[in-house]
């Protein structure tokens, strides 16, 4: 982490240089997600117009959020976790099963999903930090396990028909002087999903999380050089451990909020959903190497992948590959811009 | 980690095996062939029989391995390499297959979906799909060696890409191609009584070993891995060596494609040689190598592979579902790697001196 801010701050190229790495990668993935919306508004229309589009995006999109901060979070530490697609699915099942046959409350079954999530993250954390496993293979080893049992507890997918959790699914959060008229010309107000105000609150506490507190500070030292952050008397194994308790904690949020939003338990659910989520993070500014990284970039990054997704459907280019082309062009122009802004940083 | 071979004199044989490579993935073999020999000792009876074609092949659990295990060893090659090299694994295996199989199968149909003959030799398909593998192996070495990005991180572009790019190639058609001689690949060749993904296999397997010893492939793929700035110091080109590894990882994809294709005379893209690429991380590992590159051992990995395929025979014998498998391989690699890990390995260690001391007294 260079930080050279004692320079005298001249021209727009010195403030440049000056940014500190997180910040740099932050600015790039923000600007261009304003470009690319931007953009979009401009020669496609269509759904970009209406601020409902924007919040459609979040809805679709705040279950990803939730995962893809988790995964900042390990991945600041210099660790990964690819197990939280499947930790996703598995939430979703037991909850959907514990909703649906045993006609459970929604609040038992949040405590089910938030203790699915501790118990993966605390186990993975305990491998990782404690025995000095590779995390990539513990945390593959979880998305088997994961996978492997949403379909022990239930083979085929249904829907819930639970009367509280219906109503807790179809809650919709009115946001004022954002709606629009429909074709026939009555006022629909834009909304979001209860998943979306979740994700947000996650999003900000996470934040404050890594700006301010002791942990945040320390997830940064321990991802940018474990030596010297035990030599600065850091608890490097725990801060480690901590990382992943709270990657499996946001996985268990996050596997939540996705069920709140599709409604229903499968074993194919949120398949890819960690290969998204390090994308995510990785276009946020995130990077694997460690000690770089910011949640609000990973929210923009969240935010970039979907509007994506969005031009590519409504450009008519129908057919379901453009999809994973344009997303893959759109990380490997990242990467590299990354990492010649890296290279030149060094440099300079 | 478990490169600790420094004899040191006073040590017993039993804790020399235990330190060895190889401990970790023939002791995992062991116990499953034991379970196995308890539970049902018609799992090692190879028996002599008619396959759907009329042909005379040897059949039983055993060839099973040997024939559903070609692919993942042929692949566990390419990774060994790719992971000694770069430091990290390239998780985009399974969409490059889907590739190579998509180009395999354009070209043998030229472009017509239900061909009755061959468009092209086999032969020539091959080699195309080869050299686009091959471009695509390139492409990721490029991205981690002179892009310096994470392998993983590189990878996961084609990863996100591969299975897309495979059905733009066929324009989202499945060609099914009915020439019997493209089954030969992944079935059996007529009077052969032994499945020749098998053979495929072993001749990879020979060309890798001939390689290693008489090329320095091997030597600089290590000091690359172990350390890439004096290995630039002692001359060696460390960005050309990462994609060499990437350039030979596509052309064992291409290999995989062929005999994946050739198996089913079709091509699935969106389950073709799904999550193989974990598959082969995991023989990696198994066979003991640090997936942060360095050191490798090649037989250690490719046995790791017949061992994985081992594992899954034996829970498909008990009928357990394709869908539920993960999660007991799951269970069985976390008790591996915690086996194997360093600390547990210390641990052990001591509580055996203290039995020994106990012993002694």
């Amino acid at each position: 982490m260079s930080n050279n801010k004692t320079k005298a701050s001249g021209g727009i190229f010195e403030k440049f240089n000056n940014l500190t790495d997180t910040n740099l990668l932050l600015t790039i993935t923000v600007v261009i997600f304003f470009l690319m919306y931007i953009g979009a508004i401009i020669f496609q229309g269509g759904g970009f117009l209406k601020p409902q589009g924007f919040f459609n995006l979040l809805n679709a999109n705040a279950a990803l959020i939730v995962l893809a901060c988790g995964l900042s979070i390990v991945m600041i530490t210099g660790g990964i976790d690819i197990s939280v697609g499947g930790v996703t699915a598995l939430v979703s099942m037991c909850c959907a099963v514990y909703l649906d046959y045993k006609g459970g409350n929604v609040f038992v079954s949040v405590l089910v999903a938030l203790a699915i999530g501790l118990a993966f993250g605390a186990f993975q954390g305990l491998l990782v930090a404690y025995l000095d496993i590779q995390p990539f293979i513990v945390t593959l080893a979880g998305m088997f396990f994961a996978r492997g049992m949403t379909t022990i507890v239930n083979t085929k997918p249904f829907n819930v028909a639970n009367e509280a959790f219906t109503k807790l699914k179809m809650t919709r959060v009115i946001i004022p002087g954002m709606g629009s008229a429909n074709r026939k010309g009555e006022y629909i107000d834009a909304y979001v999903e209860i998943g979306v105000i979740v994700a947000i609150l996650v999003v900000i506490a996470l934040f404050c999380l890594l700006r301010w507190t002791k942990l945040g500070r320390s997830l940064y030292a321990v991802g940018g050089n474990r030596q010297s952050a035990l030599m600065l008397g850091i608890n490097v194994k725990r801060t480690r451990f901590l990382s992943h308790v709270l990657c499996g904690l946001l996985a268990g949020i996050g596997g939540y909020v996705y069920f709140l939003h599709v409604g229903s338990g499968s074993p194919s659910h949120a398949l890819g959903a960690e290969m998204d989520a390090i994308a995510s993070s990785i276009i946020g500014g995130t990077m694997l190497t460690g000690g770089v990284g910011n949640i609000a970039g990973t929210f923009f990054g969240v935010m970039s992948l979907g509007t994506i997704q969005n031009i590519v459907s409504q450009a008519g280019l129908g057919e379901a590959w453009w999809i994973g082309i344009t997303r893959a062009l759109m990380l490997c122009l990242f990467l590299v811009i990354q990492s010649i802004v890296m290279v030149r940083k060094k440099k300079s | 980690m478990q490169k600790n071979e420094v004899k040191k004199p006073n040590e017993s044989m039993v804790s020399r095996m235990v330190r060895h490579q190889m401990f970790i993935p023939v002791l995992a073999l062991v116990i499953l062939a034991v379970f196995n020999l308890v539970t049902d000792p018609s799992f090692f009876k190879i028996t002599v029989g008619q396959n759907s074609s009329g042909n005379m092949v040897l059949q039983g659990f055993l060839i099973s391995i040997l024939n559903d295990g070609s692919e993942l060893a042929i692949l566990a090659i390419g990774m060994t390499l790719v992971t000694a090299a770069s430091g990290g694994q390239d998780i985009s295996v399974g969409a490059a297959v889907a590739i190579a199989g998509s180009v395999l199968l354009r070209i043998l149909g030229g472009g017509n979906s239900r061909p009755e003959e061959l468009a092209a030799p086999i032969i020539v398909a091959f080699l195309v799909s080869c050299l686009v593998a091959m471009l695509f192996g390139a492409f990721n070495g490029v991205l981690v060696a002179y892009f310096k990005i994470q392998p993983m991180i590189a990878t996961l572009i084609l990863y996100t890409a591969g299975r897309s790019i495979a059905a733009w190639i066929n324009n989202n058609e499945l060609p099914v191609i009915t020439d019997p001689s493209l089954g030969y690949y992944g079935g059996y060749i007529p009077g052969v009584p032994i499945p020749t993904p098998f053979f495929i296999a072993a001749l990879c397997v020979a060309i890798i070993f001939l390689v290693l010893k008489f090329t320095n492939l091997g030597l600089y793929t290590q000091s690359v891995g172990i350390n890439e700035n004096s290995a630039k110091l002692n001359g060696l080109n460390p960005q050309v060596i990462k994609v060499i590894t990437y350039v030979i990882m596509g052309l064992c994809v291409a290999v995989v494609g062929l005999i994946k294709v050739s198996r089913i005379q079709t091509i699935n893209y969106s389950t073709i040689a799904k999550d193989i690429e974990m598959d082969a991380i995991l023989a990696v590992a198994l066979g003991g190598n640090a997936l942060s590159g360095g050191k490798f051992n090649m037989a250690a990995s490719i046995f790791g592979a017949y061992v994985i395929q081992f594992l899954t025979s034996t829970l498909y014998k008990f009928k357990v579902s394709s869908d539920a498998l993960p999660a007991y391989k799951a269970v069985v690699v976390i008790v591996l790697v915690v086996i194997s890990a360093p600390t547990v390995k210390e641990w052990f260690g001591k509580m055996t001196k203290k039995f020994k001391v106990k012993e002694v007294a």
